[in-house]
């Protein structure tokens, strides 16, 4: 009888070559190919069946690709918002700048010598002269209060010195000394110093950034549970099933294997359904934010989630699927014995 | 074959299902199991899948002790083993084809070797032209028949039936019980429990009869006995 079966198997064989299949033994190497074969062969069965058993109940696997796509979405455009604050902010680190409104009786040629002097500082990096007549233009176009600016008899605005400090040698006693310097000089009106509120954009950053972490693993451990859950729910829904292949001699990783790819398929088709919804919010935020950079002066265009997030994404999603489903699977799969 | 040796079962709640039992079946006999309900039967088919273990003892199944029959080994002992069921336990969502499949599928065959042995396995139940149906759309005997044809279809060495026409009319369970006489003549070891003992004398084969847990009486064709009787010897 054993013989039998194992004729059975020989048939099934695919020969390497043809002269190693007139040997009348089986050769290791054929034998491990055979069993590579049948091995993809049934992850190929695994992978078809559970994606067919998506088609089969379309609705309800949407809905729970959805939840996961919402879970996945959420952290991830906060993470993208949080991404293009940092690059926006970035072009402003290491501009720490000290804007000098200058005396109004000041004139332009005098300014001009003033920026070049202040240059001989050695605390001082570069220095940049914005005549008041360009600054009230500028003003003119970008505020929208150009009327209001041409009813006045003359320009209100000082002439304005940019400086900025040498950088290697900056830090908070160095620089407030140096704008006291500034400010006693007999050309400077007032000096100011925008570190203070571009220091507290820093930290409140590290706070939305931790926040964002934090989001990010409640939300992952969320979709852990939904496919957990679902996967779950499978098992028991196809528990004759199971039964019955345990009992025809189904090993438990052929049994599993079908839920762990159902996993994947949530997982992955979770992370388009994310990848799709930040698709729209950034097209539905473009304009607007176009609109406000180009009132900052700015060429700013948000920053999508490119090639390689797009895939970090999918990946993610893929990954939550497949150990959520493995942990379901290792839980609930053994206690269903064959009776 | 089948050889159990002093063979004790005692499930966890201490219920002693099988007392010192013993019994010895040749390869390619055809033994019907009786005795009323509680008496063993099913216990008895349970051991031999390995479905549960037996407590005290011996068994050799296919000269494989099972006792050294390792956890992850049970897939592939299973594997020569067909199984029936009174409740036939079809699967309603899949199709006859995929049914009877099932246990190629879980061997790891390929499509085209698993459709033939399909057809050839709902041919000999008489069963071809439903191949594609579900078995929600077959009479109570047909899917008896599919489940026949499942049990069958892998080629085991052994098939196990557990009442298999409990829920069969006279005509349709002795029609099933010839079908097991046509592949226990082909060679496969067939073990049926059944209490339904009118009909199981009219087939003219070995009857074991259990009570409690043991062997009650022990009835069989001589030509049986014999071949039993030379394997032993």
């Amino acid at each position: 009888m054993p013989e039998r079966q194992w004729k059975n198997k020989r048939r099934l064989m695919k020969p390497v070559n043809k002269r190693k299949n007139t040997r009348p033994n089986t050769s290791f190497k054929s034998e491990l190919k055979r069993r590579f074969d049948m091995w993809l062969l049934q992850h190929l069965q695994a992978f078809i069946f559970s994606l067919g058993q998506f088609a089969k109940y379309p609705l309800s696997s949407l809905l729970t690709s959805a939840v996961i796509g919402i879970s996945l979405a959420l952290p991830a455009s906060f993470y993208m918002l949080f991404d293009n604050v940092r690059f926006v902010s970035s072009s402003w680190d290491g501009s720490v700048q000290v804007t000098l409104f200058l005396q109004t009786e000041i004139n332009d040629e005098q300014a001009a010598t003033f920026a070049n002097k202040l240059k001989d500082n050695k605390n001082i990096n570069e220095t940049t002269f914005i005549k008041r007549a360009d600054a009230l233009a500028e003003y003119q176009k970008l505020s929208g209060f150009a009327d209001a600016l041409n009813a006045l008899d003359e320009n209100p605005l000082p002439n304005v010195i940019l400086v900025k400090p040498e950088l290697n040698n900056i830090n908070e006693s160095d620089t407030e000394a140096l704008i006291k310097e500034l400010e006693a000089m007999p050309e400077v009106d007032a000096a100011q110093y925008d570190s203070q509120w571009f220091k507290r954009l820093l930290y409140l950053l590290d706070i939305v950034n931790r926040v964002i972490i934090i989001l990010s693993t409640l939300l992952a451990v969320g979709v852990l549970l939904i496919i957990g859950n679902t996967i779950r729910l499978s098992i028991y829904n196809r528990r004759a099933e199971i039964e019955i292949t345990k009992l025809f001699g189904g090993t438990d990783s052929f049994i599993q294997r079908p839920f762990l790819y159902s996993g994947l398929w949530y997982g992955a088709f979770g992370g388009i359904i994310a990848w799709l919804l930040i698709g729209i919010s950034m097209q539905l935020l473009r304009g607007p934010v176009k609109q406000l950079a180009n009132l900052y002066a700015s060429d700013f265009q948000l920053i999508g989630l490119g090639f390689f997030n797009s895939l970090l994404l999918v990946g993610t999603g893929i990954a939550l699927g497949l150990f959520g489903s493995w942990i379901s699977v290792k839980r609930h799969l053994r206690d269903i014995d064959p009776v | 074959m089948i050889r159990f040796t002093n063979v004790n079962m005692t499930y966890a709640d201490g219920n002693e299902a099988l007392r010192n039992l013993n019994l010895h079946i040749a390869q390619g006999a055809m033994v019907y199991i009786t005795g009323r309900s509680g008496a063993g039967k099913s216990t008895l088919l349970r051991l031999i899948a390995l479905i549960d273990r037996h407590t005290r003892g011996q068994i050799i199944i296919n000269g494989q002790n099972l006792d050294r029959v390792r956890n992850n080994r049970i897939p592939l002992f299973r594997r020569h083993i067909g199984f029936m069921f009174q409740d036939h336990r079809l699967l309603q969502d899949r199709t006859v084809f995929d049914n009877v499949g099932l246990p190629l599928v879980i061997a790891g065959y390929r499509h085209q070797e698993i459709r033939k042995r399909v057809q050839a396995a709902l041919d000999k139940v008489s069963l071809l032209p439903k191949i594609n149906s579900y078995p929600m759309s077959l009479s109570g005997g047909e899917q008896q028949r599919v489940g026949v044809a499942r049990a069958v279809v892998h080629r085991p060495a052994i098939l196990l039936a557990d009442e298999p026409t409990g829920n069969l009319d006279p005509a349709l369970s002795w029609d099933t019980m010839k079908l097991f006489e046509q592949f226990n003549q082909v060679g496969v070891t067939v073990l049926i429990a059944s209490h339904d003992l009118d009909m199981i004398k009219r087939l003219q084969k070995r009857i074991i009869t259990l009570k409690s847990g043991r062997i009650l009486t022990h009835a069989g064709t001589p030509m049986e006995k014999q071949a039993q009787t030379n394997e032993t010897g």
